[in-house]
């Protein structure tokens, strides 16, 4: 604090002596929450917070953790708001465990884990946010090279680093094994195979995920598991694990007598609490572990309390998160004086595992007594779904859902609450049933978002009173479905149904002049074959706009690209040059002050040295501002509009054509220098980027799109910042898509591994194609992913498995795109007619806008500031080399003197 | 009536004002994109809409100083004619220059116009509008 003395004075009442001290001890999903919701309730500043954590990182979505080996780094997995770490009243030690606690005295001791001295820390109050380490049972062998557990990033890194490395030594897949079948053995099991490696789930109990689903529902799913290529052995105890002659771990032993070689194996037994410091320090723990709690997460020491995982509570750990928050928040209001109690855990789990749909709630097993069980079990089709209600059969009690959890959402938070309508409604798949869900009752009270705590009625206020119009400004302002994400479907659901009570327009016209969204307008236009603005506003207009309607600045730009994203005439023809940005209209970037820059493109950052001389003279003739852009080009400002065809004439003569900074459409390929030079390089990415980039030049789209292509796993060119990044492996390239910089930054998720450079310019092709035929008006491709049918694994559906029968239409109208592009700047320089617009005034067309003003800034010039021209700083725009060719034709009227 | 050329000096001319000034022909605008023109040395932007009728407002984006909005995208809202600025969007009622979105924008000078034989006449002074 005695570093920020000014900012803790600004942000808080409390003088600096005042101020309690808590030390919280671990920092794990539920420390984060703990300090997040003290840190948003004690305006006053009375606390101060040290938490020490082992790991050496903040706090991060361990929940998510398997999504590491999906693409997602470690960064990736960041929890909430990273300024909570620059607090002034919160520090956070990271790699310094707690090693002691003196309860008396009131301090913990902390080991640096460097050779530094320990230190002790006195504090008012404590909290014990410890969580669970992985179980390992004692068999044989699991101090072996090659056995991990599954429970951090650095054991998740080891892992991936382990198969990798085996994947390299063996001319053969990876065989891995994965013992104890429960929710995290499975997940383990598909990041093993996410790594390419062959695993087996070896489960000691009768089926897998038994503490979740019963025997039917197990069974279901260990169909759907081996669909993914998993094989699963059930009934099977593991006796000991063999080394390989390397030393490293080499088979699995059974008690049937069984074997199994291997080349890894993860031991997902289950978990232990992280208790030591309560029995170090003679405070209770449970009877499998764990700090024994009170309802307000207070231990026997009034000072020392437990949350999250660590924590026993009625009687039990509970090994879920939301709990865990749950805690934190009770913790918190404790501290600030509330008498908050935990209101009992929602045990409800849903298997995070691509492709394999499983979830359980509530009273799973049936055990309450006179419940009844509803089954639907189809395994053909390999679905088990299962509901238990009261005897009378109409109060909810819990569910099994395996192969298809569509009714998850909607039913866990109806559990202890009467169905509205049919149950078995909810046992087949929506729509085949032909009974409706009556997912419009939801009571206000009930939970949507078990993660964060959020009642249908916040959600539905979200709308009502907070104005948010749609899922994404509702999540932000709710945290509903900001964790796991399960409950997004109700949310949506409940959003859109709020909408419209509120008569609120949910509709996606696009403005006045059209009820169609631009999906639906390019699918018309696509039919209709329509090919001017008048005959499409004719055809497809709002009917009820007025005689006289002429569209707007929303919908012509959209009718401009649709048209040229279905003939790809040029920009400025005809009519369609009135429907043009000023951008498109002539071809160059509007800036502030009512001039325009200019990009010639130069394919995948490449440029001669010729071609950069041509470029210096371009811009020392006409006093252009250069900038280099983060696209790898070069950008050149204040240019008049009357300079920009004289601009061209001598670009287009030095080899250059448009680089289409103006357009809603392909920007560039950024690219690494590759296997050409790059002693890292594993292929020649320069290359492919400048193939990709003269394919798709010229390309409109939704909304402006880039690409990157890296020479390797080093990802120089930031690839994955891309709509579509490309990463050059030993065996061909993985593609990523959806990234993007900018106001919500993303980062690129992975579409495909290992593809060839065929496949994977056809893999590009369609997804742009798609892309380009259902985006929205300005959607970029990761909010577009995010809202297509079946989302990413939707989009990998149609343009690699073509299960929409489309994907020869997407090539087809990609292999037009490429047939007749050509470069808009040239067309337009051999035009008389399409000059005309560069006149800076009708009736004296190459005068100079009177009004610019410049003044010079690290040796070039910049527009002046109102005050720089008020004080006479200023200069008038530099004036045309005089030796430039007149291109555009003088008035019509003949000056009379 | 008299047509008197305007070169980009006039504005000093001496002498007898004329009320209007012929600016350029119709057909050297294009129907619903504007052309900025010279008036008098004030920056005017002039539109020709669909139905051959020319509107005059000022060139100069009150938001922004730029001189600019004649290359804006020309449409409609409900029956009025409309140009949005080209920089931020804000949408002017071609036939009053009265700011319709925002609400509360401030109002574009105009200009009468006339076209006779073909050719566009301006008036030489603003006609209305608060400052620029
Ligand atoms: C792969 C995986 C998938 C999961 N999926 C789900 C899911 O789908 N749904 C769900 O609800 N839950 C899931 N969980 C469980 C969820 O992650 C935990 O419930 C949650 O992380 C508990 O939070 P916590 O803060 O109590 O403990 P943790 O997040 O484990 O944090 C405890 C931290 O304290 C540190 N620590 C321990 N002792 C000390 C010490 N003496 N000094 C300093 N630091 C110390 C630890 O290193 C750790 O970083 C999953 C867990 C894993 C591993």
């Amino acid at each position: 604090m005695s570093e920020h003395p000014t900012q803790a004075e600004s942000t808080t009442t409390t003088p600096d002596d005042a101020r309690r001290h808590l030390v919280v001890v671990g920092g794990g999903m539920v420390a984060q929450r703990l300090v997040e919701a003290l840190r948003d309730r004690d305006g006053a500043g009375t606390w101060r917070i040290s938490v020490f954590a082992e790991e050496p990182r903040p706090p991060y979505d361990r929940v998510a953790l398997t999504s590491y080996f999906s693409g997602r780094d470690a960064e990736d997995l960041a929890l909430g708001d990273p300024a909570l770490w620059e607090d002034p009243l919160v520090t956070l030690h990271r790699g310094v465990a707690v090693t002691g606690l003196d309860r008396e005295a009131r301090t913990v001791t902390t080991s640096t884990g460097r050779a530094g001295a320990d230190r002790t820390i006195p504090y008012d109050e404590l909290v014990l946010a410890t969580g669970s380490g992985a179980f390992v049972p004692p068999i044989p062998g699991t101090d072996l090279p090659g056995v991990f557990v599954y429970r951090t990033v650095d054991d998740v890194a080891a892992l991936r680093g382990w198969v990798e490395e085996q994947g390299r030594r063996w001319n053969r897949p990876v065989r891995g094994a994965v013992i104890g079948g429960g929710l995290l053995g499975l997940e383990a099991a598909g990041a093993m195979q996410a790594l390419g490696a062959q695993s087996t789930v070896v489960q000691f109990g009768t089926h897998l995920m038994s503490a979740q689903v019963d025997l039917g529902g197990g069974e279901a799913l260990r169909r759907l598991i081996n669909q993914l290529g998993v094989a699963v052995r059930v009934s099977t105890a593991t006796t000991r694990l063999r080394p390989n002659r390397r030393g490293t771990v080499g088979g699995l032993e059974f008690a049937d007598g069984g074997r199994l070689d291997v080349d890894v194996v993860v031991v997902a037994t289950g978990i232990t609490p992280r208790d030591e410091l309560a029995r170090t320090s003679g405070l209770a723990v449970g009877a499998r572990g764990g700090v024994v709690v009170d309802e307000s997460c207070r231990t026997a020491d009034p000072h020392v309390w437990a949350v999250g995982e660590v924590a026993c509570i009625g009687g039990s750990c509970i090994g879920l998160v939301a709990p865990g928050y749950a805690m934190a928040e009770v913790v918190a209001d404790r501290l600030l004086g509330g008498q908050a109690v935990f209101p009992g855990a929602d045990t409800a789990t849903k298997l995070k595992l691509a492709g394999v749909d499983v979830a359980s709630f509530g009273d799973a097993f049936a055990q309450t007594p006179g419940a009844l069980e509803l089954v639907h079990s189809d395994p053909v089709a390999g679905v088990y779904t299962k509901l238990v209600l009261s005897d009378d059969a109409r109060t909810l009690l819990g569910g099994v859902l395996v192969g298809d959890a569509s009714a998850y959402a909607t039913l866990r938070p109806m559990l202890g609450r009467e169905l509205s309508g049919d149950p078995s409604a909810y046992l087949l798949p929506e729509g085949v049933s032909g009974l409706s869900r009556g997912d419009g009752d939801l009571p206000d009270d009930a939970t949507v978002c078990s993660c964060n705590n959020v009642s249908a009625g916040t959600v539905r206020g979200a709308v009502t009173e907070h104005g948010c119009t749609d899922v994404a400004s509702a999540k932000v302002c709710t945290r509903a479905g900001t964790s796991c994400g399960s409950c997004l479907p109700l949310v949506k659901k409940l959003v859109g149904a709020e909408l419209a009570k509120a008569g609120l327009d949910v509709s996606t016209a696009l403005c006045e002049h059209f009820a169609l969204s631009r999906r639906q307008l390019f699918d018309a236009v696509r039919i209709t074959g329509l090919r001017t603005f008048s005959d499409v506003l004719g055809r497809h207009g709002h009917d009820q706009a007025p005689v006289g309607s002429r569209g707007c600045d929303i919908c012509k730009p959209v009718v401009a690209s649709i048209l040229s994203s279905l003939d790809d005439g040029h920009v400025l023809d005809g009519e369609r040059a009135t429907l043009q940005d000023t951008n498109d209209h002539v071809m160059a970037n509007l800036q502030k002050d009512g001039t325009y820059s200019v990009v010639p493109r130069m394919p995948g950052g490449e440029v001669t040295p010729e071609g950069l001389i041509a470029v210096g003279q371009v811009a020392k003739d006409f006093d252009l501002y250069t900038k280099i852009t983060g696209g790898q080009r070069v950008d050149m400002f204040g240019a008049r509009l009357e300079q920009l065809p004289l601009i061209w004439r001598r670009l287009v003569d030095a080899g250059f054509e448009s680089g289409h900074a103006y357009g809603k459409s392909l920007r560039t390929v950024k690219s690494c220098v590759g296997s050409t030079w790059c002693r890292f390089g594993v292929q020649d990415s320069t290359s492919l980027a400048v193939a990709l980039e003269l394919r798709y030049r010229g390309l409109r789209a939704p909304h402006k799109f880039k690409l990157g292509v890296s020479g390797c796993a080093r990802e120089c060119a930031e690839a994955r910042a891309k709509d579509v990044g490309i990463i050059a492996t030993d065996q061909g390239w993985n593609v990523y898509v959806g990234g993007n910089g900018g106001f919500t930054p993303r980062h690129a998720q992975l579409l495909a591994e290992d593809l060839d450079t065929e496949t994977l310019v056809r893999t590009v092709d369609r997804f742009l194609m798609y892309y380009i035929r259902t985006g929205d008006r300005l959607q970029r491709t990761a909010p577009w992913i995010e809202e297509v049918e079946g989302g990413l694994g939707g989009v990998r559906e149609v343009i690699m498995e073509d299960s929409l029968g489309i994907a020869a239409e997407l090539d087809a109208a990609m292999a037009a795109h490429v047939d007749r592009y050509e470069d808009e700047w040239r067309a337009t320089l051999d035009d008389p007619e399409k000059l005309q617009r560069f006149a800076s005034f009708v009736n004296a067309p190459t005068e100079p806008d009177p009004s610019l003003a410049y003044v010079t800034e690290r040796g070039q010039r910049r527009p002046a500031t109102a005050e720089e021209r008020a004080a006479g700083l200023a200069v008038a725009s530099s004036p045309t080399p005089a030796d430039e060719p007149m291109l555009v034709a003088g008035p019509t009227l003949e000056v009379r003197a | 009536m008299s047509i008197e050329a305007d070169p980009v000096t006039a504005q000093d001319a001496s002498g007898p004002v004329s009320p209007w000034i012929a600016v350029c022909q119709l057909q050297d605008l294009v129907p619903e994109r504007g052309a900025a023109a010279l008036v008098r040395g004030e920056q005017v932007a002039l539109f020709r809409l669909v139905d051959d009728t020319v509107r005059a407002v000022q060139h100069q984006d009150p938001f922004t100083g730029a001189h600019v909005l004649a290359r804006g995208i020309v449409g409609t809202r409900g029956t009025t004619p409309t140009v949005a600025s080209p920089l931020h969007k804000q949408v002017f009622d071609l036939r009053t220059g009265g700011c319709l979105d925002p609400a509360d924008g401030p109002t574009l000078r105009t200009w009468d116009v006339r076209v006779e034989e073909g050719v566009v006449l301006v008036s030489a002074a603003p006609e209305s509008g608060g400052p620029s």
